[in-house]
């Protein structure tokens, strides 16, 4: 459940809680959750029950959610209540690091988008990440 | 410079042969086409001879000359020095059939309408004059009113007068083929007024001798008044309405395709194409046959990969057919290389034609700056020892001419431009520079671009012979998917009509203070 992210060479630094040191192209740490999502089928289309904001295309100016204000990852923008979201525990202002094995935190929206929402699977299982999360993991431990 | 040599009319047209039947009228073809509007005039009749390959006729002038010209001059035919021969007679008179009617044919119209209307313009001043000269005693005195209108009708007339002179009285540009529809309807219009005025004028004052000359002048008045009605008409029908452009005509030469296009407003079809041609004279390029075809060794390796031998067979004309269906096919079949050679002879003419050029310039420049304008303030002569010759224009063109001489013939052979510029003319244009202070770069533009058609026109009265071809009779008004061509004796003008669309101009009023800007915003997407 609560694992250390591996580090991935990232361009922006991540820093959730604790300072980070940023430096780009150093590789980043970070304290990530795994969220499994069923997807739902409503009409003819599987809908997880969130949604997403940012990417590499984007202003990253504009994100409420993220402590640094040129961070361009995706990040949870609303999750709707009793969604398949809200049931997995994905929470508002959560950054997606991952999607399947896929890397989140260098993609465009619309790459993020597709890969969320390829019909030929039911199932995502996210990496995300949000504030406090390395400071409960310090708690949890302790 | 060279390909312009001439042969004397007789020497190779008596022949009866049938080859050499062939080669004269080809030949034929060739010096009406290489001189464009020679002093000779072109015929109107084009005399094709059958079944001849396009390769033959352009490419390789120069050797068709110089092979024939030994043949057909030995053929001795009956006709002796004194006699005339057939082909002599129909040759004259065919130049006499086309002399005199282009040359009446020509000035007929404008003739018979410039006739009308100065009559029609001295009616006015013959009503008045009539009673004043026949019955002067019996006439009633007029006073004020007279002179008013006597005022007013001079000033009428004059108006008339110069009116008509700016607008009417001008060379015609063109002979068209059919009556000119609006012109002859306005000419019977005139006649018919000026007419039916003078028949009533004829019975009602001329006849019983009418005394009331204040009547008579208000009825010249009314006249004048009618004909700046007329030319009013004339005015709009015959200049105005064709000013508003409503149909795009495309202008493509059916031999190198070089093409344009127009907009015009409402015309004939005979109309059309004489504005057509009057662009086509300044817009398109010179039509160089020279610069036509394929190189003929191109195309001739398709054809001549196979032999075939024919075994036995009697019957002459099925094989030749036969032979070259087979040919084709086998042609097609082959895998065809052409494109390759043709890619590596285009860009290696093009390599040539920039080198030539490099040296033309080079030559030019260098030219150039052997002669200097002397001013006026200057002493004529420098040193004793230096005298400097002071040359007029023409001589110092002719001294400058020589260093670049060389250069200049070897880029027009490059570019297939001999036959336009001879060396008179291009020491008369050097001339023509040197006089005007233009630098190197200016000198050679005429020599570097293609100019238009009227470049290259010697001055000729005759004019040039156009024949319209065209399904609708000329004068119909043009009309959106017609197609007319104008045809000369070795290429035609393909001219298709298309209406311009119909615009629906629509308004859209934006504020100035709306224009505000924002930073990006963050896109969010439900999945």
């Amino acid at each position: 459940m609560w694992t250390s992210y591996p580090s991935v060479p990232n361009m922006e630094p991540f820093d959730n809680n604790c300072t980070l040191p940023v430096v780009p192209g150093q590789p980043v740490t970070a304290v990530v959750q795994r969220i499994e999502i069923h997807k739902l089928r409503h009409a003819d289309n599987l809908i997880l029950g969130f949604s997403i904001g940012g990417g590499m295309d984007q202003d990253p100016g504009q994100n409420p959610f993220s402590a640094d204000k040129t961070d361009k990852g995706i990040y949870v923008t609303r999750v709707t209540p009793q969604g398949p979201a809200e049931v997995a525990g994905l929470k508002m202002g959560d950054k997606i690091m991952q999607v399947n094995g896929w890397d989140m935190t260098m993609v465009t929206h619309d790459q993020a988008r597709k890969r969320l929402t390829k019909k030929k699977e039911d199932v995502v299982r996210l990496l995300v990440t949000r504030k406090g999360l390395e400071q409960a993991v310090k708690n949890a431990m302790m | 410079m060279d390909n312009e040599s001439q042969y004397s009319g007789y020497s190779y047209k008596s022949g009866h042969s049938r080859s050499s039947r062939k080669h004269r009228d080809r030949r034929d073809r060739h010096r009406s086409k290489s001189r464009d509007g020679s002093s000779r005039g072109d015929k109107s009749v084009t005399i094709q001879a059958p079944g001849e390959p396009l390769l033959d006729t352009e490419s390789t002038r120069g050797d068709d000359r110089d092979d024939n010209w030994g043949e057909t001059t030995t053929v001795v035919t009956g006709t002796s020095e004194h006699s005339v021969s057939n082909e002599d007679l129909t040759r004259a008179s065919k130049e006499l059939e086309d002399s005199s009617p282009l040359e009446c044919r020509r000035f007929a119209a404008p003739v018979l309408s410039g006739a009308l209307g100065l009559f029609a313009l001295l009616t006015p001043l013959a009503f008045l004059l009539l009673p004043q000269l026949l019955w002067r005693e019996q006439l009633d005195p007029c006073g004020v009113p007279c002179e008013g209108l006597y005022v007013s009708l001079a000033f009428k007339l004059l108006v008339l007068a110069l009116s008509s002179w700016a607008l009417f009285l001008r060379q015609p540009r063109a002979t068209l083929p059919r009556l000119f529809v609006f012109r002859g309807l306005l000419m019977a219009l005139l006649f018919l007024f000026v007419a039916s005025y003078w028949l009533f004028y004829g019975v009602r004052v001329l006849e019983p001798r009418e005394r009331d000359y204040r009547g008579i002048v208000g009825y010249a008045a009314s006249l004048v008044d009618a004909l700046l009605f007329i030319q009013y008409l004339a005015l709009v029908l015959l200049e105005i309405r064709q000013l508003q452009p409503a149909f795009c005509l495309k202008v493509v030469r059916t031999t190198d395709g070089a093409s344009r296009f127009y907009n015009v407003g409402h015309f004939s079809i005979q109309r059309a194409a004489v504005w057509v041609l009057d662009q086509y004279y300044s817009d398109f390029p010179v039509y160089n046959p020279a610069l036509l075809n394929l190189p003929k060794s191109i195309l001739s390796k398709k054809m001549s990969g196979f032999k075939v031998y024919s075994l036995g067979e009697e019957n002459s004309t099925n094989n030749s057919t036969g032979q070259s269906r087979a040919m084709i096919a086998a042609a097609a079949r082959r895998r065809d290389n052409s494109h390759n050679e043709y890619y590596y002879e285009e860009a290696e003419m093009e390599r040539r034609v920039r080198k030539r050029k490099a040296r033309l310039v080079v030559a030019v420049e260098e030219a150039f700056t052997h002669i200097k304008r002397l001013q006026d303030d200057e002493p004529a002569a420098s040193s004793p020892k230096h005298p400097r010759e002071i040359m007029d224009p023409r001589e110092a063109a002719q001294a400058i001419f020589a260093p670049m001489a060389r250069a200049m013939q070897k880029f027009l052979r490059t570019t297939r431009q001999q036959p336009y510029h001879s060396m008179e003319s291009i020491i008369a244009h050097l001339q023509f520079c040197i006089t005007h202070n233009m630098t190197p770069k200016a000198f050679l533009e005429r020599y570097l671009n293609t100019g238009p058609t009227l470049q290259y026109q010697r001055e000729n009265g005759r004019g040039r012979q156009w024949t319209l071809v065209s399904e609708e009779p000329v004068t119909s008004a043009l009309r959106q998917g017609q197609v007319f061509s104008l045809r000369r004796l070795d290429f035609a003008l393909v001219v298709t009509v298309t209406a311009l669309p119909f615009l629906n101009l629509g308004e859209e009023f934006i504020d100035p203070k709306s224009h505000k800007f924002v930073m990006r915003l963050q896109s969010e997407t439900s999945v």
